[in-house]
């Protein structure tokens, strides 16, 4: 970007020098400006993960033990159901996430007066500042039949109590309820933001052509906005990989009586702060990790949404 | 969701019940995201009784508002401001730190040449796509290893790594920093620090606003990393204060809550106090939190 920029406003030789100045000198100043932040990361994202690779590959002596801890965390007899919790809240909450933000997404944008889609947006949006532990508790409430607005709702699927709500059965929804009231709103404005990114001539020409607002959705904005789909549906995968404070805080407001395990991530929790057994902890972190990372790799190499270098 | 403005005009029974269908879907959904925070905003004015008894939606009275923020304040007494005072140090003390990281990072990603630039960024990358709650119980571990557990920093030195806010620095210098204008200083003599200062940085101004958004309001939520490495109740941020409350509460916890005066009213106080500082971001910077997902992620 830099010599690109130059080469189009200087004349040739006053570029040339300038460009040889700023390179020499951007050599070391470059260090200077990064040092700071390549610190942090080094010391809170290299050497955690390094040294939850080398308890993985060793004991609590810190003798090498190869592939042990993976083969003993996976035959644990709560690792295959905490994948499989989680797997099928994954499956629900990507379905229902993607299909709803992208329809909601696509009717505020074509058949709404501007004023009325806005504020629509604004009000969905306003839960996601409850993220994390006060969304979880809000739920409490809402799923309490004795207190909750919706206790009408709750009767009709035969729900007459707390307890009966919190059946194991039925956590996984509750997560996506929960996931969904926080974070759909702000998707549904990044995807309304997506859609306007369509020119407007390319709508007009298939309105001519006869498309309707169905095959307009169908043909030409989901597949426009389609990146996005996949970016949302990427990081919502890896986000849900990582479940804790939800199933966490349930298990304190259910008096212990849900499985403190639940999640991959309660058990990486439980195996380092019930058992000590750090070293089982941070094969399991490792797994997580590394779904993580292949999420983030996926979408950094194949989306073209992200720009590493800037000519 | 079929056609309103279609050339070839649907039968009148279909476009009614397209619009039927439309309409249902959008005021369903305004109901959900809507009615537990009106539910959260009423809870307070009642006593735990009225919640039961009464409507949801009905209002108490201000009274009982008093009444709950008298026992809300004098649980443990006045924890709840030790931990809004905690929250508010771990929050700005890593928004700082942040801000004076990442702010020059992302210029030199954007403007410098350097070996490893490549490699830096691409790192950068990986690191803000994966879930941060990937990395929180190594970052236990290696705490743990280097005896840091129960410190302020433990919690203030990883919060202010923020991978995100160093690419969306990036992007804006890259994208709407004239090149020219850098060049124009350095041939005048200035030094790559001097140029920074006085010519980068006070263009920088809605790029900070933005990192300082995100980071503020990951900091405040955050509750994954604090639970792990405080251990002293004084310590903890208002987020895990609120999941000590809630195991301290006879609404869901009849034995180890017994005589205390947190109830559900309280609760839902406390939920109201803690939220209202990401609240009031919130409510200023839709656009921001837009224009911050389409320049790239922000982790859940």
């Amino acid at each position: 970007m830099t010599e690109v920029g130059l080469r189009g406003s200087f004349s040739a030789p006053v570029a040339g020098v300038a460009r040889r100045r700023s390179r020499r000198r951007a050599g070391s100043a470059g260090y200077f400006f990064v040092a700071g932040y390549a610190i942090l990361l080094v010391a809170f994202g290299i050497v955690p993960t390094l040294y939850a690779f080398y308890l993985a590959f060793t004991n609590e002596k810190g003798q090498f033990t190869g592939l042990n801890q993976f083969v003993k965390v996976v035959q644990d007899y709560r690792f295959a159901p905490a994948f499989l919790h989680v797997g099928v809240y994954l499956v629900l909450w990507l379905a229902i996430l993607m299909v709803l933000t992208v329809t909601v997404a696509i009717i505020l944008r074509g058949r709404l007066r501007p004023g009325l889609s806005a504020a629509l947006r604004f009000l969905y949006y306003i839960p996601g500042a409850l993220a994390g532990v006060a969304s979880v508790l809000v739920w409490l409430f809402m799923l309490d039949p004795s207190v909750s607005p919706a206790a009408g709702l709750l009767r009709l699927f035969g729900f007459e109590s707390f307890a009966q709500v919190l059946g194991p059965a039925n956590l996984p929804v509750i997560f996506v309820l929960i996931a969904f009231w926080t974070g759909a709103g702000g998707w549904i404005v990044v995807m309304y933001g997506a859609l306007n990114n369509i020119p407007d001539d390319v709508l007009e020409a298939a309105r001519i052509d006869g498309a309707g607002a169905w095959k307009t959705a169908r043909y030409i904005q989901i597949p426009m906005i389609g990146k996005w789909i996949a970016y949302m549906a990427i990081l919502a995968f890896a986000g849900g990989t990582q479940l804790f404070i939800e199933p966490q805080m349930l298990q304190t407001a259910s008096l212990g009586r849900l499985d403190p395990a639940w999640s991959p991530n309660q058990l990486a929790y439980v195996l380092a702060f019930r058992y000590g057994d750090f070293n089982g902890a941070a094969a399991v972190s490792l797994i997580l990790l590394v779904l993580g990372l292949i999420c983030a790799g996926l979408l950094v190499r194949r989306s073209g949404l992200f720009k590493v270098d800037s000519e | 969701m079929t056609t309103v403005d279609n050339t070839r005009p649907a039968p009148r029974a279909s476009r009614w019940i397209s619009l039927a269908v439309t309409a249902v879907l959008l005021v369903g959904l305004l109901v959900f995201f809507v009615l537990p925070v009106i539910w959260l905003l009423l809870a307070p004015t009642k006593t735990a009784a009225d919640l039961v008894n009464t409507g949801p939606l009905s209002f108490g009275s201000l009274h009982n508002v008093g009444r709950a923020w008298h026992n809300l304040t004098s649980f443990q007494d006045g924890i709840l401001f030790v931990w809004l005072k905690n929250s508010a140090i771990y929050s700005v003390g890593s928004l700082v730190l942040t801000l004076a990281t990442s702010v020059p990072a992302g210029y030199a990603l954007a403007l410098t040449k350097f070996r490893g630039r490549r490699l830096l960024l691409t790192v950068t990358l990986l690191v803000m796509i994966m879930p941060s709650a990937a990395l929180v119980l190594p970052l236990f571990l290696e705490l743990n290893r280097f005896g840091l557990i129960g410190t302020a920093w433990s919690i203030i030195l990883p919060f202010s790594f923020f991978p995100f806010g160093v690419y969306l620095v990036y992007i804006y210098y890259a994208t709407s920093l004239p090149t020219e204008m850098l060049e124009a200083a350095r041939i005048d003599g200035a030094g790559e620090w001097r140029t920074f200062v006085s010519i980068a940085l006070p263009l920088a101004k809605p790029v900070i606003a933005l990192v300082a958004f995100f980071s503020f309001v990951g900091n405040w939520n955050n509750f994954f990393l604090p639970y792990l490495v405080l251990p002293s109740t004084k310590q903890f941020p208002i987020q895990v204060g609120l999941n000590q409350l809630l195991s301290s509460t006879p609404s869901f916890n009849p034995v180890a809550g017994a005589g205390l005066n947190i109830t559900s009213p309280e609760l839902a106080l406390s939920i109201i106090i803690a939220i209202l500082p990401v609240l009031v971001v919130f409510l200023f910077s839709q656009r921001a939190l837009v224009s911050g997902m389409l320049a790239g992620a922000t982790k859940g």
